[in-house]
């Protein structure tokens, strides 16, 4: 128990987590807009967030992207990687509908079988991206059994350095750039899903999926966009976190998509404001968490946590808003 | 193609059906006696395909692992089936029978692995604090046969603890709690060194005639037959019972519980009581399961309880036919088997499996041998689809 480190270095605690959060924060809402209107987990979005990166990976590699290019480049490439993460991202979500989603609700399978689907789903695409591209790119991989699945470095886009100090907490570059980056895709998403025809549609059918069928919204467009937004927004989280942490690997998702989940169950999942909070909430009990026993045990805090909310709190801090007309 | 393979799903079904149907209409002695000749082939498996007198018979021998260049230990393949086997119908109490997708069940063989581990063996740090704190010798630990009630003790405890404060939340839930619950057992496992020995793992875990040694006669490192009969008596045993267990009040009211919760309560059953049995009694099986695991391998380390492993034992359950024990038994030998059998295509098992999973959902959500009962299930909601083409 590291009290002393703790509130010794809170602010900068407090900035590290938030940093951290704003990623699992922009994965959530993947979560939450599919579980707001379809009222089911998409246990494979983790695997969407893991091809945007590898198309970001992808992307500055065809282009030879080195460290530190100058900085008429570097937003370049962090634009350019932002619409090509998006677009993969956005692209695997639609065709897990499309391929495996659409024929179960056409047969109204039980949500224990939508379930075992995604996770299926979430396998193969850790496999094709860990064992099948590589063989096929003709890259040497060892391929032991199950794990041991090569750590994929990422050229540094942009060098961190301390941007400016408060109180003893540094602020770095990268962090604010995640932070704003984060929040402001968040904002433009809540404007669409609150403000726009398409986002009414959007609520329309996750009040009352029949009735606004009735109106005349068409519901398999609906669920195509939402799928294509989380996706977007697993794609914006997937530059993000290439920029900050510089890796990737086919089972990168899991753990990472597992925090999402939890900070979407933490704001309230179906809640899109809910998915902000959960994540930041989350990123800093993560770092605090983190320095108070050790680093290892940084997964089971977040994994205690959600266990903790959902037995006393299940409908999360803010609670449900997609879906609020059911109880 | 969908469609083709739709029609030979249907016509494959068909056929086990009709097998099924004239195997219950059979007399009483016939069926007996055709269990117990399954049964005695069970035990001969080792020697499948070799006559004695070193003759082999070659069709069969080429169903061997061993027969294979590079092959593996055929009996130790077997007794590997023997022991998902085991996992696959304790899992199936929880996702086939009571409806509960539980994706943390390594959780639990982990526990039981560890139980013995850590009991039975003279590494684990808990056996040398026993004996430095009553002055026993160093060879002292505790005894292989209470180490399986360890064990099994172990592993229902960490279930109902698991279950009393999840078991409350509805489907999607319950299996993401579950699966992280796997995770921290793992990482546990992992971080608490001065228990569990961390990332060096435990040694020396006895068998039924102590820790490994030259000196042990019957189950040695050698030679696996006896580990294979062993697990495979434990498998016909928890069968029997578990099959008890199904056609009892408490089977039926899981049956109750997995097909309509809200209703089976009006109805008089307490879901929560029976979801909590339904837990323990799977968390039983699955910690015996990793405990003979340990005592046959002599060493466990945390690396051996992934989370795809523990994919790979819900793969066992729902493409074998959740709710079926014939079902889930054969996927989980299937699972177990094809990638050593086939060792070129090992690579991709965990691909195949993936697949396996999402085209069994999509084409027969109700597994490759169903139970008659979740066949109908199914088919019910998928004619309330029809009727009712507008809900989500």
């Amino acid at each position: 128990m590291n009290f002393d480190d703790l509130f010794g270095h809170i602010g900068q605690h407090t900035v590290d987590g938030l940093s951290k959060g704003a990623i699992y924060a922009l994965i959530a809402l993947g979560y939450t807009l599919v579980y707001g209107v379809l009222r089911l987990i998409n246990f494979a979005h983790s695997e969407v967030f893991m091809v945007g990166t590898f198309a970001v990976l992808g992307l500055w590699t065809a282009f030879g992207v080195e460290n530190n290019p100058p900085i008429g480049q570097a937003i370049l490439f962090l634009v350019l990687g932002l619409i090509v993460a998006a677009v993969a991202s956005g692209g695997t979500a639609l065709a897990l509908e499309r391929i495996a989603y659409r024929p179960l609700r056409r047969k109204n399978a039980p949500p224990l079988i939508f379930l075992i689907t995604a996770i299926g789903l979430s396998l193969v695409l850790v496999e094709i991206f860990g064992l099948v591209l590589p063989k096929l790119l003709g890259e040497a991989v060892p391929s032991i059994f199950g794990r041991a699945r090569i750590i994929l470095g990422m050229p540094t886009i942009i060098e961190q350095e301390t941007l400016f100090t408060v109180l003893g907490t540094s602020i770095t570059n990268i962090q604010l750039i995640v932070f704003v980056a984060a929040v402001v895709m968040m904002a433009l998403l809540d404007w669409f899903i609150n403000r726009t025809r398409y986002g009414r549609g959007v609520r329309a059918v996750a009040q009352n999926p029949e009735t606004a069928a009735l109106m005349g919204v068409n519901q398999e467009r609906v669920i195509m966009l939402i799928f294509v937004l989380g996706g977007i927004m697993a794609g914006a989280a997937a530059l993000l976190w290439s920029m900050r942490f510089g890796f990737t690997q086919n089972s990168i998702g899991f753990v990472l998509g597992l925090k999402a989940f939890t900070a979407a169950v933490l704001g309230g999942i179906g809640n899109l404001r809910g998915a902000l909070v959960g994540g930041l909430f989350l990123g800093i009990v993560e770092v605090y968490g983190a320095t108070l026993f050790a680093s290892n045990w940084e997964d089971v805090i977040a994994f205690v946590v959600l266990v903790v909310v959902l037995m006393f709190r299940p409908t999360g801090i803010l609670g449900e808003s997609l879906g609020r007309a059911r109880a | 193609m969908i469609n083709k393979l739709r029609g030979m799903e249907r016509r494959r079904a068909g056929v086990l059906a009709s097998m099924g149907d004239r195997w219950q209409t059979l007399p009483k002695w016939q069926r007996s006696l055709g269990l117990l000749a399954f049964v005695a082939f069970l035990y001969h498996l080792p020697y499948l395909g070799k006559l004695p007198g070193g003759l082999v018979i070659p069709g069969l021998n080429g169903l061997r692992t061993d027969s294979i260049s590079g092959g593996s230990n055929w009996s130790g393949v077997l007794f590997t089936c023997a022991v998902y086997v085991l996992v696959a119908i304790g899992l199936n109490v929880v996702i086939g029978l009571a409806g509960l997708l539980d994706l943390g069940y390594i959780g639990f063989f982990a526990i039981g692995a560890y139980g013995v581990a850590l009991f039975g063996s003279v590494n684990s740090p808990v056996v040398q604090w026993f004996q430095a704190e009553f002055n026993l010798p160093a060879t002292w630990a505790v005894t292989w046969a209470i180490c399986a009630f360890i064990a099994l003790v172990l592993a229902l405890i960490s279930g109902v603890i698991l279950g009393w404060p999840t078991l409350r939340l509805r489907g999607d839930y319950l299996a993401i709690v579950t699966l992280g619950f796997g995770e921290i057992i793992r990482i546990v496992a992992r971080n608490a060194e001065n228990v569990t020995n961390g990332p060096q793992g435990i040694s020396a875990i006895p068998g039924p005639e102590g820790p490994p040694s030259p000196d042990n006669q019957v189950f040695g490192l050698i030679d696996v037959k006896p580990w294979y009969w062993l697990a495979l008596t434990v498998v016909l045993l928890m069968v029997f019972a578990v099959r008890r267990l199904e056609h009892s009040r408490v089977g039926r009211s899981w049956l109750a519980i997995r097909e309509d919760e809200d209703a089976a309560a009006v109805m008089g059953v307490y879901p929560f009581k029976f979801k909590l049995w339904a837990f323990a009694i799977g968390a039983a099986l699955g910690g015996f399961a990793g405990f003979l695991f340990a005592s046959r391998y002599a060493f466990i380390d945390p690396t051996q309880f992934n989370v795809n492993l523990s994919i790979l034992f819900v793969a066992m359950v729902v493409v074998g036919g959740s709710g079926n024990m014939i079902g889930v038994s054969v996927g989980a030998v299937l699972l177990a088997y094809l990638p050593e059998r086939f060792r070129e295509v090992a690579d991709y098992r965990w691909l195949a499996f993936g697949l396996a999973m999402v085209l069994v959902m999509i084409l027969r959500p109700q597994g490759l041998i169903p139970s008659r009962r979740r066949a109908r299930e199914l088919k019910d909601r998928a004619a309330q689809a029809e009727e009712a083409p507008a809900h989500v």
